[in-house]
């Protein structure tokens, strides 16, 4: 097992500020528009209150988003921002991040976003590892258009399109981000302001794809999607926090290996602490991180929080940097007489 | 035996064979002797979109043409002089384009039983008399190659492949082509394989000996350098030139060139190029799919990058979402189409002029977006640095309107020198604009061009938020104010509007300046219409001739060039589409002539119609 908490490039490149800036630094002038009640703003106000601990410069971040409810997050953000269309953030993000490697670049997306009509440009930046904290707020619905069922609605959810309920099986996205074998995957819960914290501190930390599935509260069109994580009489039994180089456990459950090669859930009365399986979650082989993913499934009867995986491997614009260097020490810097006259030329008078 | 050398003034040769005969390099080789040698010269290859179609089909068919000659030349020319036929589906396909008279250099070594029934032939058409209006060279190309290379450690089928090259060495000698270049080309070609390198020269020089000493050509030609401007030249294709151009804006602006990019045919091979060049600092991103392409280069462009998506038809399609939100975010983003015929995948490797509309118009909304479109394969180089430009200075996504026949078409060109480049720098915004000192209005305008300051992440003071949401003008937070929203889409309109002052104006061709027919272009179309308006000229005919490099704007004084003559001719590869644009903006009865066949126009074809229109005043 790896001690190694972080790969610790994260932020290298990204100047750090002169002078110490707190949260009101990161609030920016616009009026907050989600409903009274929504999770957007306890998870707002734990990045405004977070990120000013990094020391980064507050013009080097920049924060890009699609559509939806969530997507309004940069405007509240006084750093640079792009709001910009449906699913579509990472892409335009991939575009920023790896040009600029100097920069620390947050998508901010909703399920419907990142894994509906954006599905595609999520596990492709996942695979590159593109320098990218993608926060996914997570609220199993449609919201701003109105309660439709989304990606990660339950099966069976009866929502206005879908009055005999839904039939399609939900996304994980944590074992959809471990299957495009991400860098960094953690979850965490809008309530859990200090939990929340500590998993974009790794995150931020992480160089490379970071994406962080943030359960998030629609009290409108979902309300208490995740209420039995929340309620403080079985929170605590249904919580497996990861914690790299602890046993898995909630207050009376631990993980363990199965007999048939997998991993299970048994009672904590039931099993000798050397048999708890200890998270690793720099593992190379996602595989384990994959199957704790598993365990929410079907119903939320525990459910890991935390990070599953936070493994080191170049990011997209490193490994783009490093051939611009190559070819530049190859053959020089670009001379454009020279590139335009290459090849076979002929003098006319 | 003294051969007689027969002087030509031009030569339109084809080179047509099976997909797998190396058709396209032959055609290549070629055409760097005849550059080397000093002709004009003009090209057009014109493959199956199948890689490896079945051998010896006709859709397996690939041919290349060149067209050279001792003065300037504007097309590829309508008709080829000469084919090589590699194989009868070679010659079936193309025997109808080569006029009665011409030379027919066919390989009779694939005019077997099996591949002339493969084509529908029942009789050899080399041995009956079906070709007698031509002048057929009955070439056993395959076996002589194999016979030459007799001393080589070359399996059979290895040593047939480099029947191609016995064909360039005869065609060379036919026609005096210099001999060395392509000798030093296979060299480096197989450094790596020097054996295959020696084979291939030594089939190369045994056509040129063959051509010496048979007696099936009793003449050989010459065609005399040409008279062009004093300069370097180099052999350029379309795609070749934008990338080129690309590459030209990205050093004459100071800004990084990004490029997100989806394989497309025909326009990978800008792709292709600029992720040769990374010294340049270029980063290409082969994205994951066409909308990611045009996204990432919009996010490069927000953080100061010279942002290119390079794409075809299709592609623009998908792109259209993210161009509409570079036009309200005011990012400046080139996107590049080399057209092809459509709708939907259509015939891919074709060139089309059906794209106009969608780049004008197929976005939602008000959503103006600046068009500009090369005249020929060495002007997509100036036409990419004028689309970035535009973008750079106004703040706009500008659509490149290339096509499949500029892409791949090749002619010589007077390479430039960087420094008679234009300037196109930019200056990034580093202060605040506020009345007040300290607020940044990321949508106020510089009341000349009405651009928006650019100021990019890093700059401290101008932390800003831009999106897909209507902005208030000025300040750019969200507004859902109707009269804001009515200022704003008057804003970006009056600003690509505004180009107008910025652009050259609509030039005519009319050398006596009493000519009441205008033929008018733009596009690939210059060409062909050019030469067309030559032969009217040569009998006798008056015709003015105006082509269009910007389409969006139009030049200020394209209204009043249209109303100073009787009739306006337009011939375009679609249905009509700026012939529409025209009629709707100047109320001018422009006469339409129209051809969709995935063919560039045929100077013939287009000055039999001038004369019409002449005729019919």
């Amino acid at each position: 097992m790896s001690d190694l908490i972080t790969n610790g490039r994260g932020l290298s490149l990204v100047p750090k500020s002169d002078v110490a800036l707190g949260m009101k630094d990161f609030k920016s002038d616009q009026e907050v528009r989600w409903c009274p009640g929504c999770g957007d703003y306890a998870i707002l106000a734990a990045v405004q209150s977070f990120v000013p601990e990094l020391g980064l410069k507050r013009e080097n971040m920049v924060f890009v988003s699609g559509i939806g409810c969530s997507s309004r997050f940069p405007y509240y953000m006084n750093t640079y921002g792009f709001h910009s269309i449906h699913g579509r953030a990472p892409a335009i993000a991939t575009g920023l991040a790896a040009s600029r490697p100097d920069l620390s670049v947050w998508v901010i997306t909703g399920d419907g976003d990142s894994l509906s009509i954006g599905g595609n440009h999520l596990i492709h930046a996942l695979r590159r590892n593109v320098n990218l904290n993608i926060l996914l707020f997570n609220n199993r619905i449609y919201g701003l258009t109105k309660g439709q069922y989304s990606p990660t609605s339950e099966v069976g959810k009866v929502t206005k399109s879908t009055p005999m309920g839904s039939l399609d099986k939900p996304f994980n996205p944590v074992s959809l981000a471990l299957g495009a074998e991400a860098s960094f995957v953690a979850r965490t819960i809008d309530s859990d302001r200090k939990h929340l914290q500590s998993v974009l501190r790794q995150a931020a930390e992480h160089r490379g794809t970071s994406l962080v599935e943030i359960y998030q509260n629609c009290n409108i069109f979902n309300d208490g999607a995740f209420d039995q994580l929340k309620d403080p009489a079985q929170r605590d039994e249904i919580t497996l926090r990861l914690e790299h180089g602890q046993p898995i456990v909630s207050a009376t459950k631990a993980v363990r290996r199965s007999a048939d090669g997998g991993i299970e859930v048994v009672a904590r009365s039931e099993v000798r602490e050397e048999e708890i399986l200890v998270h690793d979650a720099h593992r190379a082989d996602p595989t384990l991180a994959f199957a704790l993913s598993r365990l929410d499934e079907p119903a939320f009867e525990h459910v890991p929080i935390g990070v599953f995986r936070n493994v080191d491997r170049p990011s997209y614009d490193e490994l783009m940097a490093a051939q611009l260097e190559e070819a530049t020490a190859q053959r020089g810097a670009g001379d454009l007489d020279e590139l335009l006259l290459a090849g076979d030329t002929w003098r006319i008078g | 035996m003294t051969k007689q050398v027969q002087q030509l003034d031009r030569v339109i040769i084809r080179f047509a064979g099976d997909s797998g005969d190396g058709m396209q390099l032959t055609g290549d080789r070629f055409t760097a002797g005849t550059a080397e040698f000093g002709n004009d010269l003009s090209t057009l290859p014109n493959f199956p979109a199948e890689i490896r179609a079945p051998a010896g089909t006709l859709p397996g068919v690939s041919s290349f043409q060149l067209h050279f000659a001792d003065h300037d030349i504007l097309t590829p020319g309508d008709a080829p002089n000469v084919l090589v036929a590699m194989n009868p589906a070679a010659l079936k396909a193309n025997l109808s384009d080569l006029p009665r008279g011409g030379d027919i250099i066919a390989n009779t070594d694939e005019f077997t039983k099996r591949n002339l029934q493969k084509v529908g032939y029942t009789a050899n058409p080399l041995e009956d008399d079906s070709l007698a209006e031509w002048r057929v060279h009955a070439v056993p190309l395959t076996s002589l190659t194999v016979k030459a290379l007799e001393g080589f450690d070359l399996s059979k089928k290895d040593a047939e492949r480099s029947k191609n090259m016995f064909a360039l060495g005869l065609l060379s000698w036919l026609y005096h082509r210099p001999t060395e270049a392509t000798i030093q080309f296979l060299e480096t070609k197989f450094a790596k394989k020097p054996d295959i390198a020696k084979a291939n020269i030594a089939a190369f020089q045994a056509g040129w000996n063959y051509g010496e000493t048979t007696e099936s050509f009793s003449v050989s030609y010459e065609v005399k350098p040409a008279k062009l401007a004093p300069g370097v030249y180099r052999n350029i294709s379309g795609n070749q030139a934008l990338a080129y151009g690309l590459i030209a804006a990205s050093v004459r602006s100071g800004l990084p060139l990004f490029l997100g990019s989806y394989p497309i045919t025909p326009a990978s091979d800008i792709l292709h190029e600029l992720s040769k060049h990374k010294r340049f600092g270029i980063r290409t991103f082969q994205a994951e799919d066409e909308i990611a392409g045009v996204g990432a280069a919009l996010g490069a462009a927000f953080g100061g990058a010279l942002g290119v998506t390079t794409t075809s038809g299709p592609g623009v399609a998908l792109k259209a979402e993210t161009v509409g939100l570079a036009v309200t975010t005011e990012l400046p983003l080139v996107v590049v189409d080399v057209q092809r015929a459509g709708p939907s995948t259509g015939m891919p490797t074709k060139t089309e002029q059906t794209d106009l509309l969608m780049a004008m118009y197929g976005r939602n909304g008000e959503s103006p977006v600046p068009i500009v479109a090369p005249a020929t394969p060495s002007d997509c180089f100036d036409a990419a640095v004028e689309a970035a430009r535009i973008a750079v200075k106004y703040r706009t996504p500008v659509m490149l309107l290339s096509d499949g026949y500029l892409a791949n078409g090749s002619e010589p060109w007077k390479v430039p020198s960087a420094a008679e480049l234009p300037d196109i720098s930019v200056d990034f915004a580093t202060a605040p604009n506020g009345e007040d000192g300290t607020t940044f209005l990321p949508f106020a305008r510089d009341p000349e061009t009405l651009a928006r300051p650019w100021a990019i992440p890093g700059t401290a003071g101008l932390e800003h938020r831009i999106g897909g949401i209507e902005k208030a003008d000025g300040t750019g937070n969200i507004s859902y104010d109707p009269n804001n929203h009515d200022k704003m889409v008057r804003l970006r309109q009056a600003k690509i509007d505004g180009i107008a002052a910025d652009i050259p104006a609509l030039e005519v061709d009319d050398p006596d300046g009493d000519a009441r027919v205008l033929v008018l272009g733009w596009g690939s179309t210059y060409g062909p219409i050019a030469a067309a308006v030559r032969r009217i000229r040569k009998s006798g005919g008056k015709v003015a001739q105006a082509h269009l490099r910007h389409l969006n704007p139009l030049p200020a004084n394209t209204g009043e060039v249209l109303r100073s003559y009787d009739k306006v001719l337009l011939p375009e590869i679609n249905l009509g589409q700026l012939a529409l644009l025209l009629r709707a903006r100047f109320l001018v009865d422009v006469i339409s002539y129209n051809r969709v066949r995935g063919l560039p126009f045929k100077a013939e074809e287009l000055a039999s119609v001038i004369q019409d229109v002449i005729d019919s005043e």
